[in-house]
């Protein structure tokens, strides 16, 4: 594996922002998430529930709610009053339509999908009717006395328990006319609609019980806590002979530390999401039909995308953060020790930029050109370039003006090798290739998307000696593009589950390829083929506990001095893959600790096999490698994000 | 006087009450318990014991109401038997021979002529549930073998084990798993919780399981105090269950309610936890019960639920969760390090009881008077906590007063030792705290002892102790100023060359005082306190001593640990005589010169009674016990026996009832067997008397003119009986006060007569 000097690095301050909604598309069988920043991000379950598209927020836009309607459209309304439609292949806002209601705080989608019912602040209920391309203002439902609160399909005589304060914060309607409500108290209810009596009563928290999702079937519900607790409501039988049925609460869940704002019931698991900023998925034994991978708990914190890159040359990071960048110079180190020695820094690492974003949109993209002199970051409507001068330990900032029309909005940027070349992912599918100069530069080349497709491309990869240019979409194949030449060179056959890295190894011009489903290719771009390596390991399969990972590789990268090796990282494990070893099987320990040293070389080859992992880092955001025998390794302890939330409800643990 | 058959070691009382569940009678007015080889039967509402259902030879194991008839109750027994009661008059109605050793019983509704129990089939801890027929027969005797195996493979405890919808399915639980056979479709379904492999699931072994009475519903507890109610478990797939977390400790026992909206738990924490509609949030405590609760149960109609508690007791509780009665049995919960002492007054034995406590416990009516708090403190139920333990006690000066001696060590170095003297209150029938003296000695006191001369007017204490001293407590008059408070001052502090104090012990007439110093015995003069004379037999440590009473008073026993019985004459300074003897126990009969010493060998103890005056014991009773006897102790007898056989006339006017280590009360009886069931006397005439509610008098008018409408009809054919108001022998018997009337068996020929219809009337 070879020794490496690692950069631990922590000051990476980055929180994400927590949940608010949650939906589930069950034709899909895709989850559409939003963040408290405004950020929409969907969730392919099929993929390893890998987070395969996202719109990046907008300080305005809180978003209350969010629903799927006719199989694949995604509204989303918030409290700026707008109701907004997601374009899902574009990865950008189809239309924001007004409600004229003032802020909206829930939004309904009929059983059929024709319709959408949005509660507005003023009181008011608004029905829009979904035509194939808009939606349409129907109707107008009259206002109540108070403002609407939640989906207002309650009679009023339910707010009784409204006199004891207590606020209904959301209801389901089942198709046997029973209403359930949760509200404040900490209260689950029943209520028969028919003649608005109260059926049943469950109390399952002190605090507020804040979100309810109901299955299809109707035979199970989710409901959600301010305490983090997540509760499971299922419909039994009263007696194996009787046909009677009741509503028993089963199984609670305590995988939040905070306020759980929005649950979800697919078909197999309950999805939870809260101001502790997870995405828990948690499966339902019983519908799992094979103990497989699908069964295990799941815990997203963390985006599936790159928020870091890194100048090499200068040694330093730059940090993307939802309305700001920070760039650091990495510290540096005289001293030397041995394996697993802590080393004292001579120099600490240094904060040297603080690049606020302009306007209200969060940061989709940034990136830090290798030499550490340009930097380049895009939101939904600019694209923005800065040129970096650096007079000893002075450092200038230049913005790069009069950016051509048609750079509006990026997904991806990512500078060349050399730093010479910008190639800019855009929202529309094309891809543009811009010469840098120094202080200027030159639109040399756009890309566009194959005839018929308007997928967007999310990942880009460069090869080190410039020639070549990888684009991948969300579902498509990986597109190679030859950059002297300025055409297509060729496609790598689609595969069903998406990218989450790409990266051309030097030298021999080979496009390693990771999936969601933890599948690892390698692709040779000059001779247009799989590698003999990558038809040996498909022949053979991953080892099992390799497939079982559950986070995405979101990092590859490439040893200079090693061409047998390939370096990639997900955030529990860092890992390197060296081709010249026989691959594990399934019999084989897959991770090894470091064999102790004093163990002979026989032992040491008989174990060794080709994938060498390290779980030292973890959460691991970022790893790359300096330069030989350096590492950066970008880390963000759990720990340290719960102590910037707000405090949690105070429970009182027994024993304590 | 019947013939007199040989003296047998019997158990007296002070079983185990809370072996088992106890059960309710249908109407809630008694409730039954398994009560060593009986079933005792208590009324709620009084406590008290109604009756005793004898006829077991072994421990009896389980008791279920009849099902279909609730004015029975069927018993079942190590002995193998299962016994149909008919508990209202104490009679036994059959007797059905099962033979093989049963551990539990079960009856359910819908399994018309047959009862489930646990029985013991090859191997020493594989269990089985079998249904028992129990085939129709007049006879009293029955043999029932007709078996059939339910579930193999089980726990042994009742509490594991659970029927429910009316019998439709059983549930089962053992270490990890919970298994459900349900009747109609003969399948077992199994579910089994992650073990004790994953640390954070060590401790989910099932304790205990019940079933809800109206839904398809299992409640199971666990080791880590969790709750966990099952549903759906008729499909192996879409089975679920809810946790409920309040204990923890392990869960002791579960039970449902009647109507199944509330779930009873108890545990180790000692609080009754009503969960009612079976949610987490919604819980009702009943606290401080005192003891861990072993089992709960509930009433059939429901307004009571009793708890069974570790120290020997239960607690019949209302559904409001108010504790309404409190059965309590001999405690047998700790160390007995007081040893058996008799209060003269109530003649109740004293020994240590709950933590803390001296227990009061009368022997005739096996049960528990009263609880002494001598530690004063709430007692702090954990694992490795050093207790402060009651280590001595002892009665003088005819139960007016009490010494006690409590001490806590927490290291070698650190002794707390407190030494208590109460006295007796008249006004308030109880024991009040007269002196409390911190650090009485500086080491543990070895023993204490009042003067109980009659003639001796001042009441004196002495205590002997580790340190080398003993020391001579009197009753003086307080420095208060109107003189008229009394308290205990330390009197005269002796000590023999340093050797540690082990016994100490006065004479019959309080004029001498032996204090033995390891080896050697000293004699004080108790007006002095001028040592006497010193015996010497280096024969080991003094174990024991006692002085001889009456005619023997001139005598000094000591027992020393090397196994010698020495008795010394007083009078000439010199060994009577010596015996080898390992003596264990040795006490002087109060009412008589006789001594009992119990010595102990490999194979068992035996008994030996003597005079100190004569070399040859009066009795010798080989083997009385398996165990090592801790303890023993002479009770005076109420009403003094005459046995003629001069073997048995030790136990004329004292009995010897004494403790083995596994602290079971024996004593020695000459009754046979058929003898001690002679029915108890009791009657409990409120209990049969209706209360006059406004239903009696509804209920009562409708059923009279029923009645006489009946009688009518019957006139003509009945024979008219004579007026019981006009015959005086019956006015006499209900008119007279109970407390005055003489013993039923006079008045009986009498009543009888009186209801014979004379020669004059029939015609």
């Amino acid at each position: 594996m070879g020794e490496f000097k690692v950069h631990r690095v922590r000051f990476f301050n980055y929180v994400p922002s927590g949940i608010r909604c949650v939906a589930y598309n069950n034709q899909s069988n895709r989850l559409a998430v939003s963040r408290t920043d405004g950020t929409v991000e969907i969730y392919n379950l099929s993929a390893n529930y890998f987070q395969e598209k996202f719109f990046p927020g907008h300080e305005s836009r809180g978003t209350e709610a969010l629903c799927w309607a006719k199989g694949q459209r995604l509204f989303s309304a918030g409290l700026n009053g707008e109701i907004i439609e997601y374009d899902l292949q574009a990865l950008n806002i189809k239309y924001a339509i007004d409600a004229f209601g003032g802020p909206i705080w829930s939004m309904a989608v009929s059983p059929c999908g024709s319709q959408l019912l949005v509660g507005c602040e003023d009181g008011s209920v608004k029905l829009l009717q979904i035509t194939p391309d808009k939606i349409q203002f129907e109707r107008n439902f009259d206002r109540q006395k108070r403002s609407a609160v939640h989906k207002m399909l309650v009679d009023r005589q339910y707010m009784g328990v409204s006199k004891r304060k207590c606020i209904i914060w959301g209801v389901a309607f089942l198709s046997d006319g029973t209403v359930i409500s949760v509200d404040s108290a900490g209260k689950v209810q029943f209520w028969d609609s028919a003649t608005g009596t109260l059926v049943k009563n469950h109390l399952i928290a002190n605090a507020d019980v804040q979100s309810i999702a109901v299955s299809d079937q109707e035979d199970s519900f989710v409901v959600g806590t301010a305490e983090g607790t997540v509760f499971h409501f299922q419909l039994v039988s009263v007696t194996s002979s009787s046909s009677e049925k009741q509503w028993v609460r089963t199984k609670p869940f305590q995988h939040h530390t905070h306020d759980v704002r929005a649950v979800a019931h697919s078909p197999t698991a309950l999805i939870s999401g809260g101001t502790d900023t997870h995405l828990v998925i948690r499966p339902l034994m019983e519908k799992v039909e094979v103990k497989n991978y699908d069964a295990a708990l799941r815990k997203i914190t963390f985006p599936h995308r790159r928020l870091i890159s890194c100048s090499k040359k200068r040694h330093l990071l730059l940090f993307q953060f939802a309305h700001h960048l920070e760039l650091w110079r990495l510290g540096s180190t005289v001293a030397t020790g041995k394996n697993g020695d802590t080393l004292p820094l001579s120099k600490d690492a240094d904060h040297l930029l603080h690049l606020k974003a302009k306007g209200p949109e969060n940061i989709i993209c940034s990136c830090i050109s290798p030499c550490g002199s340009w930097i380049a970051y895009s939101t939904t409507s600019r694209f923005f370039l800065y040129r970096l001068n650096y007079e000893r330990d002075n450092l200038s900032l230049q913005r790069v003006s009069k950016m051509p029309a048609f750079l509006r909005s990026a997904l991806q940027i990512l500078f060349s090798e050399d730093s010479t070349k910008l190639f800019v992912a855009s929202n529309q599918g094309s891809l543009h290739i811009i010469r840098l100069l120094e202080g200027s530069f030159k639109h040399l080349h756009t890309f566009q998307p194959q005839s018929g497709t308007v997928e967007s491309m999310c990942l880009l990869a460069v090869s080190p000696d410039g020639n070549w240019l990888a684009a991948s979409g969300t579902s498509a194949g990986v597109h190679v593009y030859n950059v002297k030449h300025l055409k297509l060179h060729c496609t790598v056959p689609a595969y069903n589950f998406p990218v989450t890295a790409l990266a051309i190894a030097p030298s021999t011009n080979n496009l390693v390829i990771a999936h969601s489903d933890q599948q690892v290719f390698e692709y040779s771009i000059p001779e247009k083929k799989y590698t003999e390596w990558s038809r040996t390991i498909q022949k053979q399969g991953f080892h099992y506990l390799w497939l079982q990972r559950d986070t995405p590789i979101t990092h590859i990268s490439f040893h200079p001095k090693r061409p047998m090796h390939i370096l990639l990282h997900d955030a529990y494990m860092f890992c390197i893959i060296d081709k010249s070893l026989p691959l594990p099987n399934d019999k084989t320990l897959l991770y090894n600790p470091l064999p102790p040293t004093n163990e002979s070389d026989v032992i040491r080859r008989r174990t060794a096999h080709a994938f060498k992992i390290s779980k030292i880092y973890k959460p691991l955001l970022f790893m790359d490698l300096l330069d030989e025998r350096t590492l950066v390794a970008v880390e963000r302890p759990l720990d340290d994000i719960i102590a910037q939330l707000p405090p949690p409800i105070k429970k009182k643990k027994f024993g304590t | 006087m019947v013939a007199e058959e040989s003296v047998r070691v019997v158990r007296c009382g002070g079983s185990e009450l809370n072996f088992r569940r106890a059960v309710f009678s249908a109407d809630s007015k008694y409730i039954f318990c398994v009560s060593g080889d009986f079933v005792k039967v208590h009324s709620t509402a009084t406590e008290e014991c109604v009756h005793i259902l004898q006829g077991h030879r072994n421990l009896v194991t389980g008791i279920q109401l009849n099902p279909h008839n609730h004015l029975q109750l069927y018993s079942c027994s190590f002995d193998g038997t299962i016994k149909l009661w008919d508990y209202v008059d104490g009679i036994l109605i059959k007797t059905f021979v099962v033979g093989h050793k049963l551990h539990a019983l079960f009856t359910v509704t819908c399994a018309e002529d047959s009862v489930f129990v646990i029985i013991n089939k090859g191997k020493q801890d594989i269990f089985q549930l079998v249904s028992v027929k129990l085939p129709k027969s007049s006879s009293q005797e029955i043999e029932a073998k007709e078996l059939s195996c339910v579930l193999d493979y089980i726990n042994q405890s009742p509490k594991c084990i659970a029927f429910g919808n009316e019998g439709e399915y059983v549930a089962a639980v053992r270490d990890f798993y919970l298994s459900v056979y349900f009747f109609k479709k003969k399948t077992t379904s199994r579910f089994t919780l992650s073990s004790s492999r994953n640390k954070k699931h060590a401790k989910n072994n099932f304790t205990c399981v019940a079933c809800h009475p109206k839904e398809d519903c299992i409640a199971t507890g666990h080791k880590d105090g969790k709750i966990r109610l099952w549903r759906n478990f008729d499909d192996d797939k879409k089975y679920t269950y809810t946790c409920l977390h309040w204990h923890h400790d392990m869960v002791m026992d579960l039970a449902f309610s009647v109507t199944g909206t509330s779930l009873l738990s108890g545990g180790r924490e000692s609080v009754l936890v009503e969960w009612r509609d079976a949610t987490e949030k919604n819980k009702e405590f009943l606290p401080r019960l005192g003891a861990t609760i072993e089992h709960i149960s509930v009433s059939p109609a429901g307004d009571l639920f009793c708890t069974s508690h570790s120290d020997n007791k239960i607690i019949v509780i209302h559904r409001n969760l108010e504790a309404s009665a409190v059965i309590q049995g001999l405690v047998k919960d700790s160390n007995i390090f007081t040893g058996l002492m008799v209060d003269p007054r109530t003649k109740a034995l004293v020994l240590n009881g709950k933590p803390g406590h001296l227990q009061f416990y009368s022997l005739q009516h096996d049960k528990q008077l009263y609880n002494l708090d001598i530690i004063q403190q709430e007692y702090i139920n954990d694992y490795g906590l050093i207790q402060i333990e009651l280590t001595k006690a002892a009665f003088g000066c005819y139960g007016n007063w009490l010494a006690t001696v409590e001490q806590r060590q927490e290291k070698e170095t650190e002794l707390e030792l407190q030494m208590k003297l109460w006295m007796y209150n008249k006004k308030t029938q109880g024991f009040v705290l007269n002196t409390k003296v911190n650090m009485p000695h500086e080491d543990h006191i070895t023993a204490l002892c009042f003067c109980n001369a009659e003639k001796s007017e001042t009441p004196t204490l002495v205590t002997a102790s580790k340190d080398g001293h003993f020391k001579v407590w009197i009753l003086t008059d307080d420095s208060d100023i109107y003189k008229k408070a009394v308290a205990w001052t330390c009197d005269f502090v002796g000590s023999y060359h340093k050797y540690q104090a082990t016994n100490c012990c006065f004479s019959e007439d309080g004029s001498l005082l032996a204090v033995s110093f390891e080896e050697i015995v000293t004699i004080w003069d108790s007006e002095t306190w001028e040592l006497k004379c010193t015996f010497c037999q280096r024969a080991g440590k003094i174990r024991h001593l006692c002085f001889g009473r009456l005619t023997c008073s001139k005598y000094l026993l000591g027992a020393t640990e090397n196994g010698i019985l020495c008795c010394w004459n007083l009078l000439s300074c010199a060994l009577e005589w010596s015996t080898k003897l390992n003596v264990r126990v040795m006490e002087p009969d109060p009412n008589s010169e006789n001594i009992a010493a119990v010595s102990q060998s490999s194979v068992g103890s035996d008994l030996f009674v003597f005079k100190p005056s004569e070399p040859r014991p009066l009795y010798i009773q080989k083997n009385i016990s398996r165990e090592e006897v801790q303890w023993g102790v002479f009770v005076p007898r109420d009403v003094p026996e005459s046995f003629t056989s001069e073997a048995y006339q030790w136990l004329n006017r004292s009995q010897f009832y004494f403790l083995t280590k596994s602290q079971s009360l024996l004593t020695f009886s000459t009754k046979s067997p058929e003898e001690k069931l002679t029915p108890t006397s009791k009657q409990l005439l409120a209990e049969e008397s209706l209360p006059t509610t406004p239903f009696y008098f509804i209920l009562g008018k409708h059923r009279e003119k029923q009645d006489e409408k009946i009688n009518k009809a019957f006139e003509s054919e009945l024979v008219q009986l004579p007026l019981t108001e006009n015959i005086p022998a019956i006015s006499e018997l209900l008119h007279t006060p109970a407390h005055v009337l003489p013993s039923a068996s006079l008045l009986c020929s009498k009543f009888v007569n009186s209801l014979l219809l004379s020669k004059e009337t029939k015609r």
